[in-house]
């Protein structure tokens, strides 16, 4: 029977990828996510898997590429700045098409930032700092029992499209705790199996196919071309199934608030205290942030007056907003930057602003 | 009739796109020689590297994969997790092992990665047209030293073996080199012992081979080899460095 368990957001991510059986962790301490290497250097080994203190955020998500083309099943953590160090894999496990999750614990930026909780990698998350034609795939949870269940599913996302999956924790989610009720523990492949599987994975050849080869270099340019646009469907794929959110009262608000991650919770607090003075408020909570949940705007009704962003950073999901509403309503963003956070008396009181300047 | 020489079954049939005179062909044999004469063509697992050798995958007949620039060593690490009784080599040049990856090599064979390094040390950038390589020698010219390397400018040649070899962990380092009958002998020698000391788990193992770039040095195959053994050889000594007595 799963029980309920008080966990800290960065050690049910770690107990997470273990029950989805990963076995293998590569990482590099960064702040707010070092619970993550810390409790996989105690407990990974126990269920039998590896894990290696890397180098640098490069030696990691290197070592997670070679585990991955090799049919392992890859965890890496890290941080902002550590994800722009990775962009540059991420390009290059999504043009050879191998499965890793990336759990990302946001903290404030630009540079070197602060190491407080903040949203300000959207766009990294979202449009890639990493060259070429690519998606990552991005989950966003508003709560450790959601970024738990991400994960999960993340490694069988990543499998099925084999594409890198990141799922974006902000530095709230992972140092909290809250109760979470852990998924189910699976087998990890075992590694006579992999062969069968993940039949592209290097495991030598055995003198049984013809040798694998997994290559990201196309010298003539015309069958890289045509490589492209081979792989290329599984994005619109993604884009019409994986679209995920929460969508509350949108049909009929007048006032509709868009937001993710734990700065969604601190929204529906403030949306509970504009009710009870009488404001018709809705939500649309992004749980993927790549593909970006369309189809969530289409059930905007006609009420809609205001749209409201509330977001850790400068306005970099409500340029995507904007995208979607096509000026028929106008866009307000409610935001702090740098590692500080939003509250529901201040989300309540620059709403109020907004909505008396009309 | 026993023939005498045949093509080697761990090389793919294909037509090697190196230029005439270049000792990547010979390095490539090598390895797959000893693979399939240990019979572990069928378990090997390769890791080209960015730089001419990145379609290594090509002509070598066991699974491969490309490394981004420099980071062959940690992406072995990985598959080495996934497969610890597979031999596992990477194959890497002196820009990406001894430029943008020396973070990835030092670290590999300070943690006694049990996987193998083939390094080959040709003292330039191939691949993207004769740029000065960390190995360039003082005095050597390339497209971004056209007067010649200077030590005001851009310092020593790194020497490599001599800077694993320091590593506790790094357990078999040894240079060779392949521009006589001899020497390829000596180096098949050296990368079996290698590939024993990954077998027989007991670190990590390091061999260099310095090689030629006719073209980017802009001679003639016969005086690069010249080349090399009149000025390579004085500054990168061929010689073992470090050799467990389980292999020796």
């Amino acid at each position: 029977m799963a029980e309920k368990k008080l966990m800290k957001g960065n050690e049910a991510f770690a107990t997470s990828a273990i029950h989805a059986g990963c076995r293998y962790y590569f990482g590099y301490p960064i702040t707010p996510q070092n619970e993550v290497p810390e409790f996989m250097s105690r407990e990974l080994a126990k269920a039998g898997g590896y894990f290696i203190q890397a180098e640098s955020e490069l030696g990691a998500i290197n070592m997670a590429y070679g585990a991955a083309a090799a049919g392992g099943r890859v965890l890496l953590s890290t941080s902002s700045p550590g994800i722009a160090l990775m962009q540059e894999n991420l390009s290059l496990l999504s043009s050879v098409e191998l499965p890793i999750v990336l759990v990302s614990v946001m903290r404030g930026g630009p540079g070197i930032g602060s190491i407080q909780p903040g949203q300000a990698d959207y766009n990294q998350a979202t449009k890639g700092g990493g060259n070429g034609d690519y998606h990552t795939i991005v989950f966003a949870p508003a709560s450790i029992q959601e970024a738990v269940d991400m994960i999960y599913k993340g490694f069988d996302v990543a499998d099925e499209y084999r594409n890198p999956v990141m799922v974006c924790a902000d530095g709230m989610i992972g140092q909290m705790m809250e109760p979470v009720v852990l998924p189910p523990e699976k087998a990890p492949l075992a590694e006579e199996e992999i062969g069968n599987v993940k039949p592209w994975a290097l495991t030598g050849h055995k003198e049984k196919r013809e040798r694998n080869a997994i290559n990201s270099v196309w010298l003539q340019q015309e069958l890289l071309e045509e490589y492209i646009e081979q792989y290329w469907p599984k994005y619109v794929k993604a884009e019409n199934e994986l679209q995920d959110w929460e969508a509350i009262n949108v049909e009929n608000c007048e006032t509709l608030f868009v937001a993710y991650g734990s700065v969604s919770r601190v929204v529906k607090e403030a949306m509970a205290d504009l009710e009870k003075e009488g404001h018709n408020v809705g939500l649309i909570r992004l749980k993927t942030l790549w593909p970006f949940p369309h189809k969530a705007f289409e059930l905007i009704g006609d009420n809609c007056k205001n749209v409201i962003c509330c977001e850790l950073s400068m306005g970099q999901m409500m340029k995507d907003v904007e995208a979607e509403v096509k000026g028929k309503y106008p866009v307000h963003l409610i935001n702090r930057v740098g590692g500080m956070l939003l509250d529901p008396v201040e989300v309540v009181e620059r709403t109020k602003k907004i909505l008396e300047v009309k | 009739m026993k023939p005498v020489f045949e093509y080697s079954r761990g090389m793919r049939e294909k037509e090697l796109h190196y230029c005439p005179g270049c000792t990547h062909g010979i390095a490539h044999r090598l390895i797959m020689e000893v693979l399939d004469e240990k019979g572990q063509l069928g378990d090997a697992i390769g890791v080209a590297p960015v730089g001419c050798s990145i379609v290594s995958h090509q002509y070598m007949n066991v699974d491969m994969l490309e490394s981004p620039h420099g980071r062959a060593p940690a992406v072995a690490s990985g598959i080495k997790r996934v497969h610890p009784n597979s031999p596992v080599f990477t194959y890497q040049g002196d820009g990406d092992l001894a430029s943008i990856g020396t973070s990835e090599i030092i670290h590999a064979a300070e943690r006694g990665e049990k996987f193998t390094t083939v390094f080959i040390n040709n003292a330039i950038y191939g691949m993207t047209g004769g740029q000065m390589a960390p190995t360039t020698l003082i005095g050597q010219t390339a497209t971004t030293a056209p007067e010649g390397r200077t030590v005001a400018q851009a310092g020593y040649p790194m020497r490599m073996c001599e800077i694993i070899s320091q590593m506790d962990a790094a357990v078999y380092v040894e240079r060779v080199t392949v521009t006589s009958p001899g020497d390829v002998r000596k180096a098949k020698k050296a990368l079996e012992r290698a590939f024993e000391v990954q077998e027989k788990k007991l670190g990590f193992s390091f061999v260099e081979i310095l090689s030629t770039c006719p073209t980017n040095w802009g001679l003639p195959p016969v005086k690069a080899i010249e080349w090399l053994r009149e000025n390579m050889m004085e500054y990168y000594p061929v010689k073992q460095f470090k050799c467990p007595e389980e292999v020796k």
